[in-house]
């Protein structure tokens, strides 16, 4: 069987909690939860997961099953001790962006001015302390000029550019390490920490890439491609996933 | 022990016009919802609300109960942006403090342990200090790890007049017990707060507590408390398990009439102009999940 777009986007999801080891895995969103379990369901066993309410489970367990019955209790962790771990920095967060720029600040806060928006969004959310304190990735289901911005409206999520100029003490912990989109997976591993075509998924051309963006994106030579699922990770997909619900989020492209 | 025991209204009567006041639960979970009814009937002007805020926020500033609001996040669970609170910030008719949601653990604990602000990191480099004039840095008195001080957020204290939470059991003293996964920020509310008062799904002899939870779910002990009260049904439509889930249905039809004010004004003859007897008819909220 062929995998689909849906499928590549997973498994670049997965991929960016790779050589994470024994840190919490917390995805946020439909896929990015199937490539988070996907990832401690493979490559990295040591991964801790959140059942999405208030504790840890020791197994990968599939999207939309009902935690009570599926998860297997490793640890309690009610909010106030969410926050405790995450300033704590022993976590990789995956959370969406409504807006993401060339630097990898996020916006989810609201859209225009802040007294009177345009429209209001999801707020500020956790997403000054993760950004601070522990590595962040995003993901962007919609990648467009609109989505994938040079300069966001609101910095909910901290960049590589404001963590600089926080200074070494204030932004030790920072790290913005990728953005997983459903054309292309981005980086900021460039001298200035700008972002980077990391690869593009198969069937997309860096000039598509390109053209989606709202700002340049730093290309090398030869981009890569996002590499295709294994058997086994597919089978494993299918087991995490199994009502399909990837496919809903990232449709196949016509 | 004293006996704390009041009613709806009595409760209602402490809060005046102009008072801060913090409300338990989080998002669409175990909010006071009974009290908050009560407090949309009292016609009560310009509080000040504290929440990890849910439908609680979006009927006070609906009803014009709420001039600001101070919040982690304000949401639905299932439905993630509160379409009142939304529609009122879009229309500029409340002042909106939104906080980071450990910040917002962080003033509360300030205002608990009585210090006047607590540093954080969090906050640092965001627009949080931006959009919010009144938050400041602080440096540190030590050094850092390269031997330069520190500059950290400084989340100042917040004492609001009044906590508002609700609980699955208590004891008529006071003392209070959480039957779900998380107690979320209410013990931190309870006493961040000049006075706390607490509803329950259901009034417990003390020496009965044990047979519902161990001793770890007691959490709210009288010291946090003020006042007691025995609502139950008192969460609806947020969820209160294991007693009940969220009545999503119920939840989709409040969403529902953020878009049409013929709606809201019929949602609110039938559901807040009423009691909460009536209410809890009216609204007949779903069996035990």
């Amino acid at each position: 069987m062929n995998p689909t777009r849906a499928d590549i986007c997973a498994v670049a999801i997965a991929e960016t909690f790779r050589g994470d080891g024994e840190r919490l895995c917390n995805p946020i969103g439909t896929t990015p939860l199937i490539g988070g379990r996907l990832a401690k369901a493979s490559f990295e066993p040591d991964l801790v997961l959140t059942d999405g309410t208030a504790s840890f489970s020791a197994v990968a367990f599939p999207v939309g099953a009902d935690p009570e019955e599926a998860r297997l209790v490793e640890a309690w962790n009610p909010y106030p001790q969410m926050f405790t771990c995450l300033w704590n920095g022993k976590r990789h967060v995956m959370m969406g962006a409504t807006q993401v720029d060339q630097y990898g600040n996020q916006n989810i806060a609201c859209i225009g001015e802040w007294s009177q928006p345009k429209a209001q969004l999801l707020g500020f959310r956790g997403a000054p302390g993760n950004t601070i304190n522990h590595t962040t990735s995003y993901w962007v289901p919609n990648h467009s000029p609109k989505s994938v911005v040079e300069r966001v409206s609101v910095v909910t999520g901290v960049g590589w550019d404001r963590a600089a100029q926080l200074g070494e003490a204030a932004s030790r912990f920072h790290e913005i390490r990728r953005v997983v989109t459903n054309l292309c997976v981005i980086d900021f591993e460039t001298p200035d920490h700008r972002a980077r075509l990391r690869s593009v998924h198969p069937g997309v051309t860096p000039d598509e890439a390109r053209a989606a963006t709202g700002f340049e994106l730093v290309l090398e030579p030869d981009t890569e491609t996002t590499r295709l699922p294994t058997a086994d990770e597919l089978e494993l997909l299918d087991r995490l996933d199994p009502g399909g619900l990837r496919h809903r989020e990232v449709p196949e492209p016509s | 022990m004293p006996d704390k025991r009041m009613t709806i209204s009595e409760i209602v009567a402490e809060i005046s016009d102009g008072m801060t006041v913090a409300i338990g639960g989080w998002g669409s979970r175990r909010k006071p919802m009974a009290v908050i009814r009560a407090l949309v009937r009292s016609g009560r002007k310009d509080l000040t609300i504290v929440s990890y805020g849910g439908p609680d926020v979006g009927l006070l500033c609906r009803a014009g109960v709420a001039s600001k609001v101070v919040s982690g996040f304000v949401s639905l669970d299932s439905i993630p942006l509160e379409p009142h609170y939304r529609a009122a910030r879009q229309q500029g008719t409340i002042e909106a403090w939104e906080y980071d949601e450990g910040m917002l653990m962080l003033a509360l604990m300030a205002g608990t342990w009585r210090v006047p602000f607590l540093p954080t990191r969090a906050g640092l480099g965001s627009d949080v200090p931006e959009v919010m004039g009144h938050l400041s840095t602080v440096t540190s008195p030590y050094d850092g790890p390269d031997g330069a001080p520190e500059e950290l957020l400084a989340v100042p204290a917040l004492n609001p007049d009044v906590a508002l939470i609700h609980m699955h059991r208590a004891d008529q003293g006071g003392n209070g017990q959480f039957l779900n996964e998380d107690l979320y920020m209410d013990d931190w509310m309870a006493q961040a707060a000049d006075r706390c008062f607490m509803t329950c799904e259901q009034l417990v002899e003390t020496e009965d507590f044990a047979s519902h939870g161990t001793f770890h779910t007691q959490r709210i002990s009288r010291l946090m408390t003020s006042g007691v009260c025995e609502t139950p049904g008192g969460a609806h439509f947020t969820e209160c398990p294991p007693d009940y889930g969220r009545d999503e249905a119920f939840q989709a039809e409040y969403a529902a009439t953020a878009k049409d004010p013929d709606a809201w004004d019929a949602f609110r003859a039938k559901y807040l102009d009423v009691d909460e007897a009536e209410y809890q008819t009216a609204a007949n909220p779903g069996s035990p999940s």
